[in-house]
């Protein structure tokens, strides 16, 4: 029993090693093969349309939503100590910090990754990229690299668009409903929003996500098994891992990005 | 050199279980060589390690001279830029219409003009009988139209050698006889060297000048349809003439029925 039991514990461990060093290399071999997709600047563009602006619709909407929210949960907790006044600090410093980037990944890693996952898988079943290779055309170049750039350029512009729209609900909420003096809540953001530390770590931190989510998207429809279950599990797994690793990414930057 | 591709003592196996071994064959240049054989018999083996898809554990392959070396990519990719393939079910690229499959090796690998490629891509369709469907996506045609379409796209840099995995696999009488008829037509045309993978005796012994037949990963026999057809061999004899029981059992290896059911010696 025990026996059993470590020795699966080591097959697994043997497995998860394997599982990241594969990972690794696929990864390094993505930016090996990027600088030549620079010739065709039109394959990232196509994929940017495509996968940015599908995207746009669940994420303005999730922004506003979020900023409503905020809005009203900023303005009950705030004007306890009869701080309303802050309200607008509180929204933009929220969303551009952390709700920006993180849930705008997340949303992304639901919407555009699990798309990626399932496009490379089909692709990879319906032997596209092997038709591919026996074309001489290597996928990582053709299909992958991309894919891949396109989704770090989306995920910073869509969390911009996210944070704005939230800030708008937030402002909605706030001022126009429950009636917090407008020009408090523009100053207030303005006078405490810093570009460089709270912006700018807000682009870095969605960059960084937006590596994350789409290499493993990607990585997880490339290494799909090639059959509808297979496609399946890589769609589901996409959704977990990014997920968690979104989450997880996000509390060791903001560790680093604000001590 | 009068072979193309020549294929020496390979030996091939996924994990512990050998697919191939001991492999030898001649596919000489302009002929159509069909390489027959059951479900599982590594048919579809041999085209991959022929593309240097997978490689095999020993034995060599080489083509127009040059050996196939899967790990060496930039060779792997030059001797692929003299080969076409035709995937069993046509692999076609779902995003893009007919007529962008069949430019898709011309812009990849050339530097002609858009007018060029238009041009090429239209002969390569009239060829194959589509050009009035190159506007179309593959899912608004059928299979065996998707079948020409993948075939004009393995044309379209004139290769060497083209390889077919199972071209006639779930085709209907008449597209089957097209795509065979097609099959000798472009390979005579265009002076390239054929590989056909398949099970379909009528159409492949109609359209190949040699035959391959493969048996659990082994040549069990070789030569013209004709000599094949006039074969006293068992595995051959049962293949060609479609018979239930041979050589090639009808029931999957393993206990008898007896022992499954704990009757008489079976206990």
């Amino acid at each position: 029993m025990i026996l059993d039991m470590v020795s699966a514990l080591g097959r697994w461990t043997r497995e998860y090693v394997v599982n990241v060093g594969f990972a690794t290399r696929t990864f390094f071999a993505l930016l090996g093969a990027s600088p030549r997709i620079l010739r065709r600047p039109r394959l990232v563009t196509g994929q940017i349309h495509f996968i940015g602006n599908y995207s746009l619709t669940i994420i303005a909407v999730s922004g506003l939503f979020v900023g409503f929210v905020l809005g009203l949960q900023g303005y009950y907790t705030l004007n306890k100590y009869g701080s309303e006044q802050a309200l607008g600090l509180l929204v933009a410093l929220s969303l551009t910090r952390e709700l920006g980037p993180v849930v705008t990944a997340l949303l992304f890693a639901g919407r555009a990754g699990t798309s990626l996952t399932a496009e490379i898988g089909l692709m990879k079943a319906g032997e596209q990229l092997a038709a591919m290779e026996m074309m001489a055309v290597n996928p990582l170049e053709r299909v992958i690299a991309p894919r891949f750039w396109a989704g770090v350029i989306a995920m910073p512009l869509l969390a911009a668009i996210f944070s704005a729209v939230g800030i708008f609900g937030g402002y909605l909420v706030g001022v126009k409903l429950i009636g917090v003096d407008e020009g408090a809540f523009w100053s207030q953001m303005q006078a405490g929003v810093d570009v460089w530390k709270d912006i700018a770590n807000g682009v870095i931190k969605s960059v960084v996500f937006g590596f994350a989510v789409t290499f493993i998207a990607l990585y997880q429809g490339n290494e799909a098994q090639p059959t509808p279950e297979g496609v399946s599990r890589a769609t589901t797994r996409t959704v977990v891992i990014a997920s968690l690793t979104v989450l997880w990414l996000d509390f060791l930057l903001t560790a680093l990005m604000f001590n | 050199m009068p072979n193309l591709v020549e294929i020496r003592d390979l030996h091939f196996s996924y994990a512990t279980r050998p697919i191939l071994s001991g492999l030898r064959m001649d596919f000489p240049r302009g002929k159509v060589v069909a390489v027959m054989g059951g479900s599982g018999s590594g048919k579809t083996t041999i085209l991959r390690l022929i593309g240097g898809q997978i490689e095999a554990q020993s034995g060599s392959i080489v083509i127009d001279g040059k050996r196939v070396d899967a790990k060496d990519t930039k060779a792997l990719y030059s001797l692929r830029r003299k080969m076409g393939m035709l995937f069993q079910h046509g692999a076609l690229f779902t995003d893009l219409t007919v007529y962008e499959n069949v430019a898709f090796p011309l812009r990849e690998h050339t530097k002609l003009s858009e007018e060029l490629i238009r041009d090429l891509v239209l002969m390569k369709l009239q060829a194959v009988g589509l050009r009035n469907a190159a506007h179309l996506k593959p899912s608004e045609i059928s299979g065996g139209m998707a079948r020409r379409v993948a075939l004009a796209r393995a044309i379209a840099l004139d290769p060497q050698l083209i390889m077919y995995d199972e071209p006639f696999a779930g085709l209907d009488p008449i597209s089957m006889g097209v795509t065979a008829n097609l099959i000798r037509r472009l390979n005579d045309a265009l002076g390239s060297t054929s590989i056909l993978v398949s099970h379909d005796v009528h159409e492949s012994f109609a359209i190949a000048d040699y035959v391959y037949f493969l048996s659990q990963g082994k040549i069990v026999a070789h030569g013209t349809p004709q000599q094949m057809l006039e074969s006293q061999d068992p595995y051959v004899k049962q293949f060609v003439h479609a018979e239930a029981d041979g050589p090639v059992p009808f029931h999957y290896p393993g206990r008898t029925l007896a022992q499954d059911l704990l009757l008489g010696d079976g206990q």
